[in-house]
């Protein structure tokens, strides 16, 4: 990328442990460029979700320097809430709240952490809803909704930060066959958009029209990353070349 | 097989059963053997033992005689004894000629519970409302202003001095608990052990224990001079106690909300008291209403233990009001019934605007 020089996010040296004995991220060394848009596989257990989920410290890494967008990640709260505000996230389980309607999600979060007027929060959340096409369902509750459109609700609920950056952890892998393109196209346009995507996904269509940059991860590591037509044409290692023919075969 | 054409059916709705009431008699009441048996026995029961109940309560009762009247033989359930002692049933040791007083504080602060229920009424003039019932509600029953002689606590009883401990306690219990509950999953530990031992603490003792030190122990650690109103802390005793089991049935809510709606919320930058409040407690504490009534229409009812420390509410005053009398006293069952029925329609109250409650919460589950 051309703006490697003044990378968002930049993980250096990053390392995780679950509990004393489960080594998830191994000396993870990773940049990510503004607006460059990353697609990370891997098996499961490899660590790719607890990757991203450091980005906007769901999980803490114990070792190394994790630093987005000039905030450096601590355990100090403010970091924590200033880098927050930055990054979008979207979870494979939707994770909407079940007791508000759709514009309620939408809107909660600028209302309360954003002191923004709720007028104003109502209008944007439904300008957000117009962007993922699903503004007619507003005053619905989510579990009112097919799975797709509350992906699709999520999606909405995290652009109206108006983040830099937008996480998806396997955001499709929850959904029926028949929902997961409107899903896709709705990441798909949002791409075309210019904002810093990393998205944790076996969605290789998705991966091949959309990244810059695959990602493949094994055992906590970064085992290769290249652009998608190498990735998939002529895979380095041996351990990704067995995850590809696994995935593609059947 | 021969390929067919595809022809998409129509929808229709579920076809109706209408048998006639004989047709539900039968699939009802004496489907098969088993239920036809069931029937006839529970029917057997009630064919035996209801009619002597309604000759026993309405027909042969006496409902506005003297004592004596109802001493004569063949006589029913004697009613006269609510006639005769319904003043000192429902306000128990209150001055008699100054019971207008009790009368009025409890019709308001039974209108502010009502209102209090009501979504029309939740505004910030509630809380306001409150303040007001409430302390007007003292300033009633305790009286030495504007003309009104003064009237100590500890004659105060009967049904006002019920539905004022009830009131207090499970307003001052419940946030109690909230805290406690929340605390009990604090990522603290000397918060979290500080909330488990005083829940495991009150729990380990029963209620009366808990009255008996509030109203005997706890005076004698208090500095001499400095006299602590019994009925202050007989509701702190009741708090204390109540809030112990609340707490467990909310932090039951707490554990039931799956860690991603946190982690959302976490995500969105909201920060932790921001999740509380908006997204965890509202949902646990739809989850857990019915488990909350249970815990508010107990509280209601362990009222009546405060007459181990000399407080007559609407239990106590019926003994203090028939014990006392030898000739009414012997119709002490039929006082019982009488305020079993008050119990009652307070409780069925509660019960029923916890049904509704669950209907509202619920609403965002409905399809």
């Amino acid at each position: 990328m051309n703006n490697m020089s003044d990378p968002i996010i930049i993980f250096d040296k990053v390392n995780k442990w679950y509990g004393n004995n489960f080594h998830v991220l191994r000396d993870i060394d990773l940049s990510v460029a503004r607006g460059e848009r990353i697609v990370i596989c891997g098996p499961s257990g490899s660590g790719k979700s607890t990757l991203i989920r450091c980005i906007n410290r769901l999980e803490e890494h114990q070792e190394g320097r994790l630093v987005v967008d000039g905030i450096e990640l601590s355990d100090d709260i403010k970091a924590t809430d200033a880098v927050r505000k930055e990054v979008g996230m979207v979870f494979q389980q939707f994770n909407l709240f079940p007791h508000l309607t759709v514009l309620d999600n939408l809107t909660l979060s600028p209302i309360w952490s954003g002191k923004i007027p709720k007028k104003e929060a109502e209008q944007n959340a439904m300008q957000q809803l117009e962007r993922v096409k699903i503004a007619e369902q507003a005053l619905k509750y989510p579990l009112q909704l097919s799975g797709g459109q509350q992906q699709r609700v999520a999606i909405a609920r995290a652009l109206c930060l108006k983040p830099k950056i937008m996480l998806f952890d396997e955001p499709t892998s929850a959904l029926d066959p028949e929902m997961i393109k409107e899903v896709l196209d709705v990441m798909t346009e949002l791409a075309a958009q210019g904002i810093t995507m990393l998205c944790v996904t076996h969605e290789m269509g998705f991966a091949k029209a959309v990244a810059d940059r695959v990602i493949f991860m094994d055992e906590g590591q970064i085992v290769e990353q290249a652009t998608p037509q190498e990735f998939f044409s002529n895979p380095q290692s041996p351990r990704s070349r067995d995850f590809l023919s696994k995935i593609l075969g059947h | 097989m021969s390929a067919r054409i595809f022809e998409p059916i129509l929808a229709r709705p579920a076809p109706t059963r209408s048998a006639g009431p004989l047709g539900w008699l039968r699939s009802k009441l004496f489907s098969d053997w088993k239920t036809s048996l069931a029937t006839l026995l529970v029917g057997t029961l009630l064919a035996y033992y209801l009619p002597q109940l309604m000759d026993w309560a309405v027909l042969r009762a006496r409902w506005l005689s003297d004592a004596n009247d109802c001493r004569a033989e063949g006589v029913g359930a004697c009613w006269s004894v609510v006639a005769e002692k319904y003043r000192i049933i429902l306000f128990g040791r209150y001055p008699f000629e100054e019971q207008w007083r009790p009368l009025v504080a409890t019709l308001l602060m039974v209108s502010l519970l009502v209102a209090s229920c009501i979504r029309a009424c939740w505004r910030p003039a509630l809380a306001l409302a409150w303040l007001l019932v409430l302390a007007s509600f003292f300033a009633l029953m305790y009286g030495d202003l504007a003309g009104l002689s003064k009237v100590e606590s500890d004659r105060w009883g009967g049904l006002p001095l019920t539905i004022l401990l009830a009131t207090l306690s499970i307003a001052l219990a419940f946030p109690l608990a909230l805290a406690v509950a929340l605390g009990r999953r604090s990522g603290l530990p000397a918060i979290r052990s500080l909330c488990t031992l005083y829940v495991e603490l009150v729990r380990g003792v029963p209620l009366i224990s808990v009255l008996f030190m509030a109203s005997f122990l706890f005076p004698l650690f208090m500095p001499p001079g400095l006299n602590i109103d019994v009925l202050v802390r007989v509701v702190a005793g009741i708090t204390l106690f109540a809030a112990a089991y609340m707490a467990e049935v909310i932090r039951g809510g707490l554990q039931a909300i799956p860690r991603g709606q946190v982690e959302a919320a976490a995500s969105l930058g909201l920060s932790y008291w921001q999740t509380q409040r908006l997204i965890v407690l509202p949902q646990a504490l739809a989850t857990v209403v019915p488990g909350l009534m249970n815990n508010f229409i107990s509280i209601f009812k362990d009222t009546s233990l405060v007459t181990i420390v000399s407080l007559y509410e609407l239990t106590g005053s019926l003994s203090l009001g028939l014990n006392s009398d030898a000739d009414w006293r012997p119709y002490k069952i039929e006082g019982y019934f009488f305020i079993a029925l008050i119990y009652f329609a307070f409780c069925y109250a509660m019960s029923r605007y916890s049904l509704w409650v669950e209907q509202q919460v619920n609403k965002g589950k409905a399809r």
